[in-house]
């Protein structure tokens, strides 16, 4: 079943798992499991050129750019003017190779180097400036729905709380936390999209985030450091798929006694306390 | 004269533009994107001629998340 359409503003996102294209055994492993993950939107980083012991293979020649809409991301940055230097820089880029996503940047301006936590003053300053640039901005944040509130204040395109620390695989800390932040994003505005990232250990979390009504799933370590990154790249897709459908579908209230599928009207047995 | 390249100081030629530091690292320009004491330069600007002192960074895409 196709799932339904996904805007972030003027992109058309043909499908809701964001895969990251760090961390794979080698570009090969990348490729195959960027293709098995159905992805149309990946996230790559900006980093230094090198210039000597250079060895020949760049990323940008093991992604089909007219496949993907690439989205550069300011990983890295600790600070919002750098985080803008660096948006500056993957649209120039991305420009230059004609790709739709020159016109967007995953924002991340980090707090320290040991938890990965976003600093949330850094990356609203940052929001601000780029916003400001004409950027589409999409901004990595903590599962504070005030946090995430601000954020959208300020004019980003989509707020992406994370479920837990970037890399971690510890899923969907505080379901909670993610629903409210669903619940302010979206109030008054259905629409706007929310995109949960980072975290992610293994299908179900990515099933859980879009239950929780997510449009979508930003992840990269869970598919490229696990045992078979190709296989866990479909079973992402396949769980992606499950939780939309299941949040579309709409679940059953949780109730604390059972309530039996079959009927006790004929029954021939005898049943205890009646 | 000297002028900062990723972080390490390197000799270049009095005069030297912006392209042809790119090619002095047999770098593709479309496939880099450049600042120049941290200000992004863009491709219409790569004959500008660099200074004595100059800092620039030459980055392109890698994997990440």
């Amino acid at each position: 079943m196709a799932l339904d359409v996904f805007r972030i503003r003027d992109f058309e996102v043909r499908n809701r798992l964001f895969v990251g294209t760090g961390k794979y055994a080698s570009y090969e492993v990348m490729q195959r499991a960027l293709e098995s993950s159905g992805c149309h939107v990946v996230t790559v980083a900006v980093r230094r050129e090198r210039l000597v012991d250079k060895e020949g293979r760049s990323l940008l020649d093991y992604l089909d750019l007219n496949k993907y809409v690439i989205l550069p991301n300011t990983a890295g940055c600790f600070s919002a003017e750098d985080a803008i230097r660096v948006s500056l820089l993957g649209r120039d880029l991305l420009e230059k190779q004609g790709n739709r996503g020159a016109g967007w940047v995953k924002l991340e301006v980090l707090g320290d180097k040991k938890t990965l936590l976003p600093d949330p003053v850094g990356t609203l300053e940052a929001t601000r400036e780029l916003v400001k640039e004409g950027f589409t901005v999409l901004c990595y944040t903590s599962d504070d729905p005030i946090a995430a509130r601000r954020l959208k204040e300020a004019g980003a395109a989509s707020v992406m709380p994370a479920g837990s620390p970037i890399g971690s695989g510890q899923g969907i800390l505080n379901p909670l936390n993610i629903s409210l932040c669903l619940e302010t994003l979206k109030e008054g505005d259905p629409h706007y999209p929310v995109i949960v990232d980072a975290g992610v250990g293994t299908a179900s979390d990515v099933s859980i985030a879009m239950e929780l009504g997510a449009d979508g799933v930003l992840l990269n370590t869970g598919i490229a450091h696990a045992k078979d990154p190709v296989k866990m790249a479909e079973a992402m897709k396949l769980a992606l798929e499950s939780g939309r459908l299941s949040y579309q579908a709409g679940r059953i209230p949780k109730k604390r006694y059972a309530t039996a599928s079959s009927p006790f009207e004929g029954v021939i047995s005898y049943i205890p306390g009646e | 004269m000297t002028v900062k390249v990723n972080g390490d100081e390197r000799e270049v030629p009095e005069g030297e533009t912006v392209r042809a530091l790119v090619a002095r690292f047999k770098l593709v320009p479309e496939k880099v994107a450049i600042e120049l004491n941290r200000r992004l330069v863009r491709s219409s600007q790569y004959d500008a001629t660099l200074s004595h002192g100059d800092e620039l960074e030459i980055v392109t895409f890698v994997g990440g998340g």
